[in-house]
């Protein structure tokens, strides 16, 4: 090698080639995934942008004529005879809706499933990998069925309404399915398991000498959990918040079931133009909006979840 | 639940435990009761011999006869196995390929890109995707006039692919890189390597991911809902049919085995899960 | 300089090893180190961590590249090269033992990578499975095996191919304590038997006086030291290597005269005599430090033979001796070893005023 005062590091030549090679097979090995996914994943939802700002085809489908149709329609209604626009509150209604039940069942499956997590992530080993097979199972159990059984239950001949009238609560069946009550408790139900488990792995990993430490210092019980247990468990919290709150935003099957078509989420609403409505450019406008929900949501899970200083991990 | 000698202890106990919290254990024991109530009301009435969901009569397996002779029923099993089957290997293999590269490996420019990448289908809600996939299929189609259960295919192998990727993901990372250091040490060039230790080694993870994507691609609804085209019928979407028309038993037959399925292969998913430890 | 490099088994030539993008930003882990090894040497690179000990066996194993510089093994090139295709092999830290596979299988995989003939594999299996005494757990899984065991297979999985040189990354760390003094033994008798040429990594400076034929001492990307056990432990070239091998007195002085590779050296404390000079002499002032072993100390009753004199200040005992800390009138302290024979150490007691004879040749000049 000569001698160089380089401050630069120039490799030699073999070194370069083998650096190469390395760099190759890692891209080929990347590609047919990463384009996959891209091809049917990504790219698609550039064409829904665009899709958003066509007018809708005669027989369903788009024509290519540029009209911005579809994101009014979202809050005026366009009256057939006289063609005046007059402001509705329809579509914001069903879009109130969808966030609020989806906030609803993150905080609903905080309440039990922080608590839930907490437990089994303080039982001995045995028993703790028993109930995390219980808690799995309905994870990986398809959605349709579970909300299904949860219909089976619900409606006017349904296993709650028939005991009541059995023992004689009630003379008639309460009608609680096609309610918001229903869709929120279909959404509860469906992702519950979704926030158990990440927040499980985070409390796995506490370290309980901090909490020993914390007794020690004098602190009770709920100060420990406050101060100590939940801010550690924050990562775990925040996976689980949004892990909940992005398909609740987007729920289709739950509110499908259970909701009727009296308790519309924007899935639904997607649905429907879709199927029916033959409104393409309208439905691509309602997915847009759901986009950026979603959007929000993520952002904010990243600004939350993330800001966490270092937390001490045994 | 514990007999009054232990209650006893218990609460002595937990004045001294410091894992306890109150009012945890019985949330944690009404959080298991509510996930299975309905499941458990499914299919105790599944073996029902009259069609009620709430009046037992008899033990009965009528309903799982006529489910498994139903036309309807068998040929969208079919469907689904053939779908779910293809998209598992597919995404599998690409799943084992893109795990490969981004772990273990110093960081370098497009890797942070690549796993968004291949998360992207967990980050966007299901509705979107279908909705996007069916343009972009019809524009396909137009342009090509090709049809066919492909397109199906090829939908359910994006959406497989990050559910076989996370396993596998960490298996590897679990996996000391001296091993193969050691192997190339002793003449064992880079395929060898792969084939002898990193592939036997990793299998675990890869059985999970397969196991993972093949599950995830026969519950889906809401993808092949709208990809789906005629003659294309999954199980989930006739259960879906049959359930807006009005509940009937066979139904309950059909959901009791699939939540059969998901207990097996979850319980594999566990017993490889635990093998690393 | 080596005078046939082309018989040397290892010659590393001006080779750094960097990270990140330049000298300045990046980390600098070989900083432009030539060495050369022997053929059927047992060579000990020795350092704390972070010296760069690990980075040179890596280099010659292949596992890195080196930024700068040569690597020769009996004359070829090795640069370059992906480590299967260099005849080197390694023990690891952690021994790295293929956990899928039995223990013959393990020692095997080397032999199948080179495609040698299946009667030939398991022959060579046999021997060198005896060659560790491990004959009885041919078929045993890994996992099932102690510490011990472990490294065993470990070196010989390493052994079987019948490598040119043997890199061994401190496997003997993991041991417990007798453990480790019994593979001490085992591991020279191995390198006699094979004539295989050993580079050794360890930060213990007493197990690598105790197993090398010589030993480079290593610190910050840069080899201070290269010499036999005696030569580094008894001179010293640099304060870092007296200091990092055994307990060092390091006392002020200058020099009165010089006579070729030896000096007359006057230390402050008081007592003038001739001291080794080391390698690069020239650049030396006239004010040096004096390094001098403390067991080439010791008490004597007689003034007129004393060398050095003092107060007792601190008295350690630790079971087979005891160490004194004399307090002398220059302001500087010495230490001095006895070994424990009973009564004759209770002549010493804190606070006494002694006298220090220094053994003939003992005092050697440090470089820094």
């Amino acid at each position: 090698m000569t001698d160089q005062p380089t401050t630069h590091i120039q490799l030699s030549s073999s070194v370069v080639a083998e650096a190469k090679r390395l760099r190759n097979t890692r891209y080929a090995l990347l590609a047919p995934g990463i384009l996959t996914i891209f091809c049917i994943g990504i790219m698609p939802l550039s064409i829904v942008l665009v899709y958003s700002f066509l007018e809708p085809g005669d027989f369903g489908g788009i024509s290519w004529v540029l009209s911005f149709d579809a994101y009014v329609q979202l809050l005026f209604e366009e009256d057939i005879f006289d063609e005046t626009l007059s402001f509705t509150t329809d579509y914001i209604q069903i879009f109130l809706r969808s966030v609020s039940l989806a906030l609803f069942t993150t905080i609903a499956c905080l309440l039990v499933g922080f608590p839930t997590a907490y437990f089994i992530a303080t039982q001995p080993p045995a028993r703790r990998n028993a109930w995390l097979f219980l808690i799995t199972i309905p994870f990986w159990t398809n959605l349709l069925i579970r909300t299904y059984a949860m219909l089976l239950i619900l409606r006017d001949q349904g296993v709650i309404n028939l005991s009541l009238i059995e023992i004689g609560l009630i003379d008639s069946p309460i009608p609680m399915l096609y309610t918001d009550f229903a869709v929120c408790l279909g959404l509860v139900y469906a992702y519950l398991p979704f926030m158990v488990l990440p927040i499980f792995a985070s409390l796995e990993k506490l370290d309980f000498r901090l909490v020993e430490a914390s007794y020690d210092l004098y602190a009770t019980r709920f100060k420990v959990l406050k101060r100590i247990i939940v801010p550690l468990a924050k990562p775990g919290i925040a996976a689980g918040c949004i892990l909940v709150m992005i398909p609740s935003l987007g729920a289709f099957i739950t509110p499908a079931l259970l909701g009727g078509g009296k308790s519309l989420m924007l899935g639904n609403l997607i649905e429907l133009q879709f199927g029916q409505a033959r409104n393409w450019p309208f439905g691509s406008a309602i997915a847009l909006v759901l986009m950026v929900l979603v959007m929000l949501s993520l952002i904010s899970y990243l600004r939350f979840g993330a800001k966490k200083g270092t937390p001490a991990h045994g | 639940m514990a007999s009054t000698a232990t209650t006893t202890t218990r609460k002595l106990g937990k004045a001294i435990d410091l894992k306890y919290q109150p009012g945890f254990s019985q949330i944690a024991w009404f959080c298991i009761a509510v996930l299975y109530a309905p499941i458990a009301v499914l299919v105790f009435f599944s073996f029902n011999e009259n069609r009620s969901v709430t009046v037992w009569t008899q033990f009965s397996l009528d309903w799982y006869v006529k489910a498994w002779n139903n036309e309807g029923i068998q040929h969208a099993a079919l469907i689904s196995l053939e779908v779910a089957l293809v998209a598992m290997i597919a995404s599998t293999i690409m799943a084992t390929m893109a795990a490969l590269v981004t772990t273990r490996t110093a960081s370098y420019r497009g890797l942070n890109s690549a796993i968004a990448v291949i998360n992207q289908p967990l980050m966007v809600p299901e509705i979107v995707t279908a909705v996007a996939t069916l343009i972009f299929f019809a524009i396909i189609k137009q342009v090509t006039g090709v049809s066919g259960i492909g397109y199906l295919i090829a939908a359910h192998t994006a959406f497989c692919i990050p559910f076989a990727y996370m396993p596998i993901r960490a298996r590897l990372e679990d996996m000391n890189l001296s091993l193969e250091q050691a192997a190339a040490d002793l003449y064992a060039p880079p395929f060898k390597v792969f084939r002898r230790v990193t592939l036997p080694l990793m299998m675990p993870g890869i059985l999970a991911g397969a196991m993972l994507a093949f599950i995830v691609s026969l519950d889906d609804v809401i993808i092949t809902l709208f990809v789906a085209g005629p003659g294309e019928t999954t199980l989930p979407l006739y259960i879906l049919g049959q359930i807006r028309r009005g509940v009937t038993p066979e139904i309950n037959a059909v959901s009791t085995v699939f939540v059969g399925i998901s207990v097996i292969l979850v319980t594999f998913i566990f017993l490889f899960g635990k093998n690393k430890k | 300089m080596s005078q046939q490099p082309a018989t040397a088994a290892i010659d590393i030539r001006e080779t750094s090893k960097i990270y990140g993008k330049d000298r300045a930003s990046g980390v600098v882990a070989l900083d432009d180190v030539s060495l050369v090894i022997e053929d059927n040497e047992f060579f000990t690179l020795l350092g704390p961590s972070g010296c760069g000990k690990t980075t040179l066996l890596r280099l010659i194993a292949g596992f890195e590249q080196p930024t700068h510089g040569e690597i020769l093994l009996f004359g070829e090139h090795l640069e370059g090269l992906p480590p299967y295709k260099r005849p080197v092999n390694t023990v690891f830290q952690h021994y790295a033992l293929f956990p899928h596979m039995t223990v013959a299988e393990n020692i095997s995989f080397g032999l199948e990578m080179l495609d040698k003939p299946a009667t030939e594999i398991s022959s060579v299996v046999k021997e060198v499975l005896g060659l560790v005494q491990m004959n009885h757990l041919a078929d045993r899984k890994t996992d099932q095996l102690s510490g011990g065991q472990q490294q065993r297979v470990a070196l010989a999985r390493a052994l079987a191919p019948k490598p040119k040189v043997l890199l061994l990354d401190e496997p003997l760390s993991a041991l417990d304590f007798k453990l480790r003094k019994e593979m001490q033994v085992e591991l020279k008798r191995l390198q006699n038997e094979t004539g295989i040429t050993f580079i050794f990594v360890t930060h213990d400076q007493e197990e690598a006086l105790t197993m090398s034929d010589r030993v480079a001492v290593m610190r910050d990307g840069l080899i201070l030291q290269v010499g036999n056990p005696s030569e580094i432990y008894d001179r010293p070239a640099r304060r870092f290597v007296a200091d990092f091998i055994g307990d060092i007195n390091i006392l002020k002085g200058s020099i009165v005269s010089r006579d070729g590779s030896l000096a007359t050296v006057q230390l402050d404390a008081g007592h003038q005599g001739e001291a080794g000079l080391p390698m690069n002499a020239e650049s030396l002032g006239q004010e040096v430090s004096v390094a001098i072993r403390p067991e080439q100390l010791s008490f004597v009753a007689d003034a007129a033979k004393a060398n050095l004199s003092g107060t007792i200040e601190h008295i350690s005992y630790f079971g087979s001796g005891f160490d004194y800390a004399i307090l002398m009138p220059s302001g500087e302290k010495v230490m001095l070893q006895i070994q424990n024979r009973g009564g004759e150490n209770l002549a010493y007691q804190l606070g006494d005023q002694v006298h220090i004879a220094i053994s003939d040749n003992s005092m050697q000049i440090l470089a820094d």
